[in-house]
């Protein structure tokens, strides 16, 4: 159910950043649907490809959302049920992420620009850091509630959870936040809305899309922050009251929010210089890494 | 278990008469077919193990003292040789291929009976149950592969990498004989099934066994052989090696801890820091190598560190009493074996067709081969993604065994397995992320984008004989990760036995892994029939839509060239640096001088760290010692025979004083 919510509201969280960024600069700012607009008008595009390319820069953008799409049925919002949900499927939903990422590097390099195949380097270094600091937040959380699939982590969280396990969720929320603006690059990891392709990193990957393929990209990217935002709600909205209404309310509110918070970090922080990002990302690995040793402590002491 | 041994006989007397044949182009035909024959008598005796036959054996006295040629099948050794088979069978018909046209004068007829017996050695090594046989069994596999390594002798740099390999081989060698008659000595005798009782001092001979076996397994710091012997070898040995070869060491570890008694827990540990640096020593190594077949060999190190891991959660769990982490432990570690010997022998084949087609195996040369070479293409990309653990293929079954069998570790009050567990799955995570780079560097570098460099000549497609092979490893890769809950049957009776476990723990191990595995498996059909649907409604909307070609938009500049790209070096530079006090990558030129800077080389180069810091000091100062027993040796043979008497002289007056 919880997939459901996502892929409808996903492209209205990207609006929500926006407006929150508009709010700041003193601008009115785009329509909350434009990304919604932006899809629609993109399926209806034709596309050009480069003649460098392969079958590969063709097959990246469907199998990068069908991952996406795959990964986004495991992750709760809040209450509301996954429509999947085992033991270790975070492990899945952060390697299928993995593939689709995978394919969007592939993409780039497949079109033999200097500018995606720079974009692709950087993609994959922090990729590769983003990763254990995600798996270690997710941990955290699990070793505080007991369980190991995401839906049962987070059906747990509710307001005692907060009161017996406060720091170790704080500390998982603040490692999740920062993986949340990495993976989907936000400011201070990247910026979307740059206009210099040698400061870019996901968006100059996909310079050479165009058409359905661009409106494939989009929508995947606004699912992949929905479902990281979906995390983060789970997290900060402990309301777990087992009326589904309730629950899916308090829990959309918390999406809207998180959409927010990142709109008001790209609105008051600056861009990490590129070498400092790494050092960012080791130490939310680290944040979560002592979240798992209190969670653990606590566990042990009777 | 008379499959097996005819298995035997077919490779040994195929192998005699592809070297009597020599140079005749039959030779290879009489091998291959050798090998396939063989490969089909041995598995079916292997599967019916594997399927849940009981356990046979087949003995034949033999005059070596302590020896019998004893050879059986257990789980154990039915998984080993059923990859050693297959994996031997689909190299060589891809070799026979690859060797086709081969212009070098050598007469291949040798080179063929090496390859069998590499083979026929093997399976006895796996099979062995007797202490003895199995160290023969191990040298002959040495020396038949330290052959092969040298196919192209006539290269110097070839020649050298035969005799890394061949004195790192013996020292190994040398750990495992006095393993074994340690152990053999104590039990009086020399046959597997006597050596029952837990031998003291047990962590000693199990560090000993780790040493013996690790070398050849490739664990860092005893790795260097690997980069070396691979690239040097023609790539279906390459493949053999890599996918099959280095396993032997796996199994005689797994074996022979088996032998030890109930293992201590610091035993685990050690393996689990050991896999974990060996994991992401050998990826970065990997990441930095512009070579496509070095860098093949440095990911070797890197699935034996996270085969290793997953025995280290295996010891772990017995020794905490966990049978959960202890059966998934090693069923992941045991189903990677598996894994690895599928892609990277796939990979090794992908390269060997690339370096056949342009004859570089530079990287940073390479580029834009999709479009000559589509098939080895698409199958590159398989293993690739494979080798990256990304799912729906087989490499992500077996670490998501040693995930979540990491994650079963948590739930104990232990706070020392949660810790380790921790350590487990933060380093996959890193080492999945850093491959996931890595191979979309290597991929990405030869087959995408434009030609980095003018070929001497357009590039052609490799033949059937060697494209069939790689399609059929492809599709085993496919299967795995489509259907996790078999693959997990067939080595869940192997790991269930290691793991000590009892039929009834064993049993609720395999409860806590069956459904997240059937999750797994409905996903990966998922994510198949969502890419085919996407792919058709990109389909139904493009028909009615204008697709245009043109140039890759370059940000404005008109005329993009192929130099341009990024290389692997540049892609790989932001973790190289990054992880600069590791690697101690050199860099050479670069640096732009003068108002108008004129033309600049750049070259980057990362040797390995532990060859030139830790084995060369060493092997220097034994060649120093060496060198002063040199006045010794000079060639004259009267003083040679002066030796001899005066020895006997002193041998006589000790004898009679």
């Amino acid at each position: 159910m919880a997939a459901i919510i996502l892929l409808i509201f996903a492209p209205l969280l990207a609006g929500v950043i926006n407006r929150a960024k508009a709010f700041f600069a003193g601008r009115t700012g785009q329509p909350l649907l434009q990304v919604y607009f932006d899809i629609a008008k993109l399926l209806r595009k034709g596309v050009v490809y480069s003649r460098t390319t392969t079958w590969v820069f063709r097959a990246g953008p469907i199998v990068s959302l069908a991952a996406v799409l795959c990964a986004a049925c495991m992750i709760p919002l809040g209450g509301v049920r996954a429509l999947m949900s085992f033991p270790g499927d975070f492990i899945l939903v952060a390697y299928l992420l993995g593939l689709a990422r995978f394919m969007t590097v592939l993409a780039a390099l497949d079109t033999g620009s200097a500018f995606e195949g720079m974009g692709a380097s950087r993609e994959v270094q922090f990729a590769a850091l983003t990763e254990p600091a995600l798996l270690l937040a997710l941990i955290s959380i699990g070793s505080a509630t007991g369980d190991w699939s995401l839906h049962e982590m987070f059906a747990v969280v509710n307001a005692h959870a907060w009161a017996a396990h406060g720091a170790v969720l704080a500390m998982a929320t603040v490692a999740l936040l920062a993986v949340l603006l990495v993976e989907n690059s936000r400011v201070p990891f990247d910026d979307p809305n740059t206009h210099l392709e040698l400061t870019m990193i996901h968006e100059v990957m996909v310079l050479d899309h165009s058409g359905p393929d661009l409106a494939f990209i989009e929508f995947g990217a606004s699912v992949k922050f929905a479902m990281f935002a979906a995390l983060l709600s789970g997290l900060i909205v402990p309301v777990r009251t087992g009326l589904a209404w309730v629950d899916a309310s308090a829990a959309l509110a918390g999406l809207f929010a998180v959409a927010v918070v990142a709109g008001v970090i790209e609105s008051c922080m600056a861009r990490l210089r590129i070498l400092r990002v790494p050092q960012m990302l080791v130490a939310a690995s680290v944040l979560a890494g002592v979240a798992i040793l209190v969670a653990l402590a606590q566990g042990v002491a009777p | 278990m008379t499959l097996v041994a005819s298995a035997l006989a077919v490779l040994l007397l195929s192998g005699f008469a592809s070297l009597a044949l020599g140079r005749k182009s039959f030779a290879a035909v009489v091998a291959v077919g050798g090998a396939v024959a063989a490969a089909a008598l041995g598995i079916i005796p292997a599967t019916m193990c594997l399927a849940g036959a009981a356990p046979v054996s087949i003995a034949v006295p033999w005059s070596v003292p302590g020896g019998a040629f004893h050879i059986g099948l257990d789980p154990l050794s039915s998984i080993f040789a059923v990859v050693i088979l297959a994996v031997s069978a689909l190299s060589a018909m891809y070799g026979a291929g690859y060797l086709q046209g081969h212009s070098s004068a050598a007469s291949t007829g040798p080179h063929w009976f090496f390859y069998n017996a590499l083979t026929a050695s093997m399976l006895v090594v796996v099979t062995a149950q007797n202490a003895v046989l199995f160290l023969v069994a191990w040298e002959c596999m040495a020396l038949s592969s330290f052959f092969l390594v040298t196919f192209h002798n006539e290269h110097a740099d070839v020649r050298k990498a035969g005799w890394i390999y061949l004195v790192a081989s013996h020292m190994a060698t040398a750990f495992l004989i006095f393993l074994f008659a340690v152990l053999g000595s104590r039990a009086g005798s020399f046959e597997f099934a006597d050596w029952t009782s837990t031998p003291p001092a047990a962590g000693a001979l199990f560090l000993v066994a780790l040493i013996g076996f690790g070398a050849k397994a490739g664990i860092v710091p005893l790795h260097v052989w690997l980069p070396q012997a691979h690239p040097a070898a023609p790539s279906h040995v390459s493949a053999v090696m890599s996918g099959v070869m280095i396993k032997t060491g796996i199994y005689g570890l797994l074996r022979v801890t088996g032998f030890l008694g109930a293992p201590e827990a610091w035993w685990g540990y050690v393996l689990v820091a050991v896999g974990i640096s060996s994991g992401i020593l050998g990826v970065l190594f990997a990441l930095a190598q512009h070579d496509i077949k070095r860098l093949l060999a440095y990911h070797s190190v890197e699935n034996i560190g996270i085969i290793i891991l997953g025995m280290g959660l295996g010891l772990v769990g017995i020794s905490k009493g966990n049978s959960v982490l202890a059966v998934l432990g090693f069923s992941g570690a045991i189903l990677h074996v598996v894994n690895h010997a599928i892609f990277k022998s796939l990979l090794f084949m992908g390269a060997g067709s690339v370096v056949r087609a342009t004859g570089i195996r530079d990287i940073d040369s390479l580029g834009g081969l999709l479009k000559s070479l589509p098939w080895t293409a698409a199958m590159f990309f398989i293993g690739a993604a494979a080798i990256s653990a990304l799912p729906p293929l087989n490499g992500f079954v077996s670490e998501f065994l040693i995930f979540i069998g990491a994650l079963s570790g948590f739930s104990l009050a232990h706070a020392s397995v949660s810790l380790a567990s921790c350590a487990a799955v933060a380093s996959l995570a890193l080492i999945g992320g850093l491959a996931a780079a890595c191979f979309a560097k290597a991929f990405g570098m030869t087959f995408l984008g434009e030609p980095r460099s003018p070929l001497a000549h357009d590039p052609r497609e490799a033949g059937p004989a060697m494209l069939a092979p790689m399609a059929v490893l492809s599709l085993a890769c496919a299967a795995i990760g489509l259907l996790p809950a078999q693959a997990m049957a067939l080595v869940s009776r192997a790991a269930a036995h290691l793991a000590l476990a009892s039929p009834v723990d064993a049993a609720d191990a395999l409860k806590w892994a069956s459904f997240p595995l059937s999750a797994v498996s409905a996903v990966a059909f998922a994510l198949f029939a969502l890419v085919a649907l996407l792919a058709a409604v990109r389909l139904v909307i493009l028909s009615k839509r204008p697709v245009d070609h043109g140039l890759t938009w370059d940000c404005g500049y008109a005329k993009p060239t192929a130099r341009m790209q990024y290389t692997s070096s540049s892609f790989a530079q932001p973790l190289t640096s990054l992880f600069r006090p590791l690697l101690q990558t050199h860099t050479k030129g670069g640096e732009p001088t003068g108002v108008f800077p004129g033309h600049t080389t750049f070259s980057t180069d990362t040797p390995d760290v532990f060859e030139n810091s830790m084995f060369k000091p060493v092997f220097l100062a034994v060649a120093k010692v060496a060198a002063l027993v040199r006045s010794f040796q000079h060639g004259r043979i009267h003083v040679y025979i002066l030796y001899i008497v005066l020895a006997l002289l002193v041998l006589l007056f000790w004898k009679l004083g």
